[in-house]
């Protein structure tokens, strides 16, 4: 697999990508600044987690506005995989590539630990190595993880089955007491229409080798291969 | 807009979060409010005000590039609302 690595001014879980595909999955890796215009050949476009443009206006806001951004869009218009984490997903909101919007966290504090996951669907080319229903263990770091959209698209996730993630009890149980910022039916992480672009506030590339606690986010980079 | 602009304007645009999205931010400054008081403050949402200074000729075609502003950067409609005030600065 090849994939290229985004970088945003600002992005600082670039590294931490780059090292997971490039020594963990065994990928050919490549940065790709943001003001380049065009991708390099890559499989997967990965938009890494960080506080591109120090999160100014609206997080995201503005990196979705760089010139790498058009070729993102086009890469995943050809229904390619793209995978946003944390603020990657809060780009592919920003840009339209994902429904919906980030709010700041319910309880106004930036939430760093781990939390478990509840995979909802085996239907994507990012969770196809996963059960439905398997219990992931993955760390957030977020201020702005609440993720919220009206009814009507909340309905249209659930009924196409574009929920990816949702947060859980280490049994994947769901409820308000292992939500940990207040995201509309406790939505970790969605997919667009054609199933080719993620995104995701846990972080997989945190955990991807047990030295670091949890390697459940390898199954992400597993299913892509 | 490109060329010569012979007017100069100032935009003073209000963003706010949509009524129906929870302002927990706008939550805990009215609980400070209270702690402090002034229990007559019965709601309170948080906004972004951005004051602008543009050129352009005429009041119309100004109008319509601020809320472009709004449309393309300024503003999410997903979650937010915006409204604006313009006035002309005398040069």
């Amino acid at each position: 697999m090849k994939a290229a690595v985004v970088v945003f001014p600002g992005s600082n879980c670039d590294e931490d990508c780059f090292h997971v595909l490039k020594d963990v999955a065994k990928a050919e890796v490549q940065y790709v600044w943001h003001k380049e215009r065009n991708l390099p050949p890559a499989d997967l476009v990965v938009l890494p987690g960080g506080f591109s443009y120090g999160d100014y206006l609206r997080t995201g806001a503005i990196a979705r506005f760089a010139p790498a951004m058009d070729a993102v869009m086009k890469h995943a218009r050809e229904g390619r995989p793209v995978i946003g984490i944390c603020n990657g997903f809060q780009i592919l909101l920003e840009a339209g590539l994902l429904p919906g919007a980030m709010l700041q966290n319910e309880s106004l504090l930036f939430i760093c630990k781990h939390v478990y996951l509840k995979t909802e669907t085996s239907n994507s080319p990012f969770t196809r190595g996963i059960k439905k229903g398997a219990v992931l263990n993955l760390p957030i770091a977020h201020g702005e993880g609440n993720y919220f959209c009206d009814s009507e698209t909340l309905k249209r996730l659930q009924d196409e089955d574009r929920i990816a993630f949702r947060y859980s009890s280490e049994t994947g149980k769901l409820g308000k007491e292992f939500n940990p910022n207040g995201s509309v039916d406790h939505i970790a992480g969605i997919l667009n229409e054609k199933r080719n672009v993620l995104g995701m506030m846990p972080h997989p590339e945190r955990a991807s080798e047990a030295i670091l606690g949890s390697e459940d986010g390898k199954k992400i980079w597993e299913s892509l291969l | 807009m490109s060329g010569n602009h012979t007017r100069k304007f100032r935009a003073s645009v209000k963003v706010g979060l949509k009524t129906s999205v929870l302002d927990p931010q706008g939550k805990t400054v009215l609980a400070a409010l209270h702690s402090l008081g002034f229990n007559e403050a019965k709601d309170l949402r948080v906004g972004k005000h951005f004051e602008i200074v543009l050129e352009g000729n005429d009041r119309t075609s100004v109008e319509t590039r601020v809320k472009q502003f709004c449309e393309k950067l300024l503003v999410n409609p997903v979650i937010e609302h915006y409204s604006y005030e313009l006035e002309e600065v005398k040069k």
